[in-house]
């Protein structure tokens, strides 16, 4: 997803990196404030970490692998903050040591894969693992989180791309989704076997094993939780389809630009909107909820599956 | 660490490599705004850039298959971008001219990182004022990439040397297993880095 230089054009690239400034540098405030100096080195290993453990190499059928991205895995162990600052520090060294992303892309690549893949994957592992307690819980909300962030970075990319004009929204849209759906079920499912391998290991490194054990209310955080997911599947999915080029696209694809042609009188323009607008939206919605709920059905199966076969290993306390 | 990295040329010597940083990177940057901005017809530009580019690699002494196999290997965006262009009529024509600026500007880049050891660019990235914390962050990255990289290698030649290919559940289980325990080994060795920069006078 590392953008190249000469994808995006001169205002793309100035918003992202305007934006992309604003989130380190809060970043990086938050961490001065809040994290002991026992930690700072920990930063630049984490940074070396994930890129090591990107070269890592998981096989996915036929010959092809796959590897972490990593984003969220770090987010849930050590922070939002630190996170955006150990990503950013991956983008940097891969832009200037080995070419991989542009310069002038930089700012975009940083606020896809730090800030949304990272900050906005912990915000949904933190809603997720408030609703679903216990260790359980917690491998639940990595994998579906690491599944959630890499679609939204990939959805933003794709963002960027067709405001830059670089390519057309109806393309890069259902091209960088389609795929990343997949691509976020590896990412998913090796960011819980990760994450369920270090609490079996060093359980002291995971945050929340530290923390004095708070009573939650279930309820209602499971009611957030499901709503924040039903918002991210119905207000992003169509937002993005309401542009004029993907709404063709997709009412053409659908059938509805021919009906519409067929009656002889000229159809006002309105009519033709309101009436793509509705299927366009309610089939890209209906899509991105079902695509979601069966995601958070898998990582919920996937939680169950690791922690139980894990209790039955230990020995009896 | 050469089959993981291939091979860096940033610490030979020429006059391209002499040059200092600054200039390197500020030329780089200029030449990327440059061509990411204008428009595709003003050819001239994007051939001056090409030549110029042309001789400084001819000048560095790096070797030019060698910068052609790292354009190879991070084109794999640009192709994707391609195809997914190929299909759209619309863009067709404003592709041709992505697919120039971009490889111009991929082409700098592999130029400036294999003429320019790395840190001599958190120097000026130092100079230009990038908080602290991050350069410290970036440093330390930069320093164990390579141990955490070899680390990981070995593990990973260790477990493969253990286990028949029991089924793709069991890999990639282990595999994980690899991984976790690099976090662990890393977050220990930053425990250590920082009692010894304690022990030398950090802060």
């Amino acid at each position: 997803m590392h953008i190249p230089d000469g994808f995006i054009d001169g205002k793309t690239a100035a918003v992202t990196g305007a934006l992309s400034a604003a989130g380190v540098a809060l970043a990086l405030r938050r961490i001065k404030r809040e994290l002991p100096a026992r930690r700072v080195p920990l930063l630049g290993l984490a940074a070396a970490f994930l890129f090591a453990a990107q070269m890592v190499n998981f096989p996915v059928a036929g010959g092809t692998s796959g590897h972490l991205v990593g984003g969220v895995l770090v987010a849930a162990l050590l922070g939002p903050s630190a996170a955006v600052v150990v990503v950013t520090a991956v983008l940097i060294v891969q832009c200037f040591l080995f070419a991989d992303g542009g310069i002038m892309a930089l700012g975009a690549n940083i606020f896809n894969m730090g800030i949304v893949d990272g900050v906005g994957g912990y915000m949904i592992y933190r809603l997720v693992s408030a609703a679903l307690p216990g260790t359980r819980g917690r491998v639940t909300a990595v994998a579906f989180a690491g599944w959630c962030a890499t679609v939204l970075a990939a959805i933003s990319c794709a963002g960027q791309l067709a405001w830059a004009g670089t390519v057309p929204w109806s393309a890069a849209f259902p091209a960088m989704a389609g795929v990343h759906m997949l691509i976020g079920i590896g990412e998913g499912l090796i960011s819980a076997l990760v994450y369920v391998a270090i609490e079996r290991t060093r359980p002291e490194l995971i945050p929340e094993n530290n923390l004095p054990a708070q009573p939650r209310r279930r309820g209602e955080l499971v009611g957030y939780g499901l709503l924040a997911t039903l918002g991210i599947a119905v207000f992003v999915t169509p937002f993005a389809c309401s542009w004029p080029d993907g709404l063709e696209a997709v009412a053409a694809k659908l059938g509805f630009g021919h009906k519409i042609m067929e009656p002889p009188l000229p159809a006002p323009a309105a009519n033709y909107r309101v009436l793509g607008i509705h299927s366009a939206v309610g089939a890209t919605a209906l899509a991105g909820v079902i695509g979601s709920l069966t995601v958070c059905m898998l990582a919920w199966l996937l939680g169950r599956f690791l922690v139980r076969e894990q209790r039955n290993k230990l020995p009896p306390a | 660490m050469d089959n993981i990295f291939g091979h860096h040329h940033s610490h030979s010597d020429s006059p391209v490599h002499r040059l200092p940083a600054v200039v390197k990177l500020g030329v780089a940057l200029m030449v990327i705004i440059v061509t990411v901005l204008l428009p595709i017809e003003e050819k001239s530009w994007f051939i001056a850039v090409g030549i110029l580019l042309a001789l400084a690699a001819l000048l560095s002494r790096v070797p030019i298959l060698f910068l052609l196999k790292r354009i190879l290997v991070l084109s794999p965006f640009i192709l994707g971008v391609a195809l997914i262009n190929a299909f759209q009529p619309s863009t067709r024509g404003t592709w041709l001219g992505v697919a120039v600026k971009s490889a111009l500007c991929l082409f700098t880049v592999i130029l400036v990182s294999n003429t320019t050891p790395f840190s001599s660019i958190l120097r000026v990235l130092k100079t230009i004022r990038v908080p602290g914390l991050l350069i410290t962050t970036i440093a330390l990255m930069h320093r164990y990439i390579f141990v955490l990289a070899d680390e990981a290698e070995r593990m990973s030649r260790a477990r493969a040397s253990r286990t028949f290919a029991r089924g793709r559940r069991f890999q990639w289980r282990t595999l994980a297993t690899v991984v976790g325990q690099l976090f662990v080994r890393a977050s220990e060795r930053a425990e250590r880095i920082y009692d010894a920069m304690c022990a030398r006078g950090w802060k």
